[in-house]
């Protein structure tokens, strides 16, 4: 249909593999999330930690350096595995902060200007369209968390040796796999409630509301029961749990105190929920987040 | 060749309201008019070939392609012009076009290319940098048009294209429509509670009442069995030219003193009846063929109740 035919022509180049396709919605919502100076800002600010947490693991290793400070960074500032623990920790925290910005339109913007009947009349998916939608913040956020997590990891390596690799290959494995469950999660979060409610500053403050709200019951009920069971409605805390199991220093006592009952002395211990029943209340709370999604993610809505 | 659509008893229910019920028949026509009135079930039979409501009962086949186990491959074969405004929010045109094209499989440097062909074939050329909230209604639809061609489908589904649009712009929407459809490379699928346009742009319809098929016809068949019927304005010796044109073997019959209905039979030519005008000094004013409407076709229709006409071709049943 060249512009000095003005006529139709069908199309007979090449095609894209139907496996990538889900690829262009990033792409394209890329150029979307960059055109907004609040986003950039925040985003630069997201670096300002791994540039800190590289300073320090460059310092660890410069006797000059520590020399002039005279301070014994090596006791100060360990890196191990709490070290990344804090870093991931900071950082998921941030990529949440960065979801509440560019999550809440991404499937709510489609839906009110009645978009999704274009997307699915093509070869494209539901599927296919969520994953395209999650993308967009799965690689954004990534780009703050496991990314320069690595990125650091590798930096302590070089400059440690190689047995230290050796040795603490398991921590690389924590910072991919805890940023990426904590990824997963905030993507399908924040497009079921991207989907379900349209005006994007109730978006965001339902994300920032199911994050903090829970937890605020759920140390109500710790504190009423004497118990460590609400963190399981806890989104951050069952968060935590996962983070420490993957990093290895999750443990179930986390504190005791002492008490009378009927004028008797009696000792209360405190012990986390398993980790097992975290990770369930996780899936758990993601199979509800699809159910939610997949219901709306519609051409169009049937009803009954 | 594949028929363009066959439904092969094609049934879709929500809940337990059933809105599509048996649908049968072999849709072949270069343009489709898909006609009914409202909540006859004309845009949930769209939705359905597209795969977006399942089928309850039977099935239908696009290109030879069944619409419950080869749904994506259809949807490749097809572009889409919704009713409804439907738009990707803060856009510029051409990189929604783009994006819609894209998302049909096309490599980004080619999509971007069809993207500004197809904008300048509907019309929108010098507006394709806009952002698409800042358009009227008419440009809208002539967007949607773009999105709908711009991979180069087989079939093109267009669900009230002429929506809400002024006399102009209507024109231009027609006059595109008939041209992908004379360029042959594409077939068009037209509903439209417009029966005007469906009737400048259609070859074939399909009216559906109550979700069942109440009538499918090709209208260029109905055309041409309507050819001979013929109404003629005259001046002169009227009542000698009838008889004359009577000794022909044609049937006549005067509406008043100037106005003669004739069937012309098989051999009788219309040059014919120039002869014996010419002969008799008669001036012949006016000549139509006379036809049915497709008006009077839908009307027959709803009236005729939910019977399925004969599926295909046929013409004996309006």
């Amino acid at each position: 249909m060249a512009v000095y035919e003005h006529g139709y022509k069908p199309y007979a180049g090449s095609l894209t593999p139907e496996w990538s396709r889900f690829l262009i919605l990033p792409r394209h919502a890329s150029r979307d999330v960059f055109r907004s100076k609040l986003f950039v800002a925040f985003f630069a600010v997201c670096f300002i930690y791994p540039l800190v947490a590289a300073i320090l693991i460059y310092l660890h290793h410069n006797v000059n350096a520590i020399a002039l400070m005279k301070l014994d960074l090596r006791e100060l500032v360990p890196i191990n595995a709490s070290f990344f623990h804090a870093f991931i920790t900071t950082q998921c925290m941030l990529g949440f902060f960065l979801t509440v910005l560019i999550g809440p339109p991404l499937v709510s913007r489609d839906l009110a200007n009645n978009a999704l009947p274009l997307y699915l009349s093509r070869p494209f998916t539901r599927k296919e369209y969520v994953v395209g939608k999650m993308c967009v913040i799965l690689i954004l956020v990534s780009l703050i968390t496991w990314v320069p997590g690595l990125l650091l990891f590798l930096l302590q390596a070089y400059l440690e040796g190689a047995g230290w690799l050796g040795n603490n290959l398991r921590l690389a494995g924590a910072i991919f796999m805890s940023s990426f469950v904590w990824i997963v999660v905030l993507a399908i979060l924040s497009l079921a409630v991207s989907a379900w409610l349209k005006w994007r500053v109730v978006a965001s403050g339902a994300l920032l509301a199911i994050l903090f709200i829970p937890s605020a019951f759920g140390e109500i009920i710790n504190e009423l029961f004497r118990t460590r069971l609400g963190h399981l409605i806890s989104l951050g805390a069952i968060m935590n749990s996962v983070w420490l199991g993957l990093f290895g220093m999750f443990q179930r006592q986390t504190g005791r105190i002492e008490g009378t009952r009927s004028g008797r002395v009696i000792e209360v211990t405190f012990y986390e929920p398993p980790l097992w029943s975290s990770w369930l209340m996780l899936a758990l709370f993601c199979a509800f987040c699809v159910l939610l999604l997949m219901r709306k993610v519609r051409a169009y809505e049937v009803v009954k | 060749m594949n028929p363009v659509i066959e439904l092969d008893g094609l049934g879709v229910a929500f809940g337990k309201r059933h809105i599509l019920q048996d649908l049968r028949g072999t849709l072949n026509g270069r343009a489709i008019g898909l006609l009914g009135p409202n909540g006859a079930g004309k845009t949930t039979l769209i939705h359905t070939l597209l795969g977006f409501h399942p089928a309850t009962d039977g099935t239908a086949r696009i290109f030879g392609q069944d619409i419950t186990t080869d749904a994506k491959r259809i949807r490749a074969l097809i572009g889409y012009m919704p009713e409804r405004d439907s738009f990707i929010a803060k856009m510029t045109c051409v990189h929604f076009v783009r994006l819609m094209a894209e998302l049909s499989g096309m490599p980004p440097d080619a999509a971007l290319e069809r993207a500004h062909e197809s904008l300048f074939y509907v019309g929108l050329g010098e507006a394709r940098y806009r952002t698409l909230d800042t358009y009227s209604l008419g440009m809208k639809q002539l967007a949607k048009l773009a999105q709908a061609i711009v991979h180069g489908p087989k079939l093109i589904i267009l669900d009230e294209p002429t929506n809400g649009l002024d006399p102009p712009t209507r024109l231009r929407m027609i006059r595109l429509i008939r041209e992908i459809r004379d360029s042959g490379e594409a077939r068009i699928m037209l509903s439209s509670h417009l029966l005007r346009d469906v009737e400048e742009c259609c070859d074939e319809i399909l009216i559906l009442k109550d979700g069942r098929i109440a009538a499918n016809c090709n209208l260029e068949e109905e055309r041409k069995a309507n050819r001979k019927f013929i109404e003629l304005e005259m001046r002169g010796d009227n009542r000698g030219f009838a008889e004359a044109v009577g000794r022909l073997g044609c049937e006549y019959a005067f509406t008043n003193e100037r106005r003669l209905k004739l069937v012309l039979p098989e051999g009788v030519e219309i040059r014919d009846l120039y002869k014996i005008a010419a002969e008799r000094e008669v001036q012949i004013r006016r000549l139509n063929f006379k036809r049915d409407s497709l008006e009077d076709i839908f009307l027959k229709a709803m009236e005729s109740g939910t019977t399925t006409a004969a599926g295909g071709n046929g013409n004996g049943s309006l």
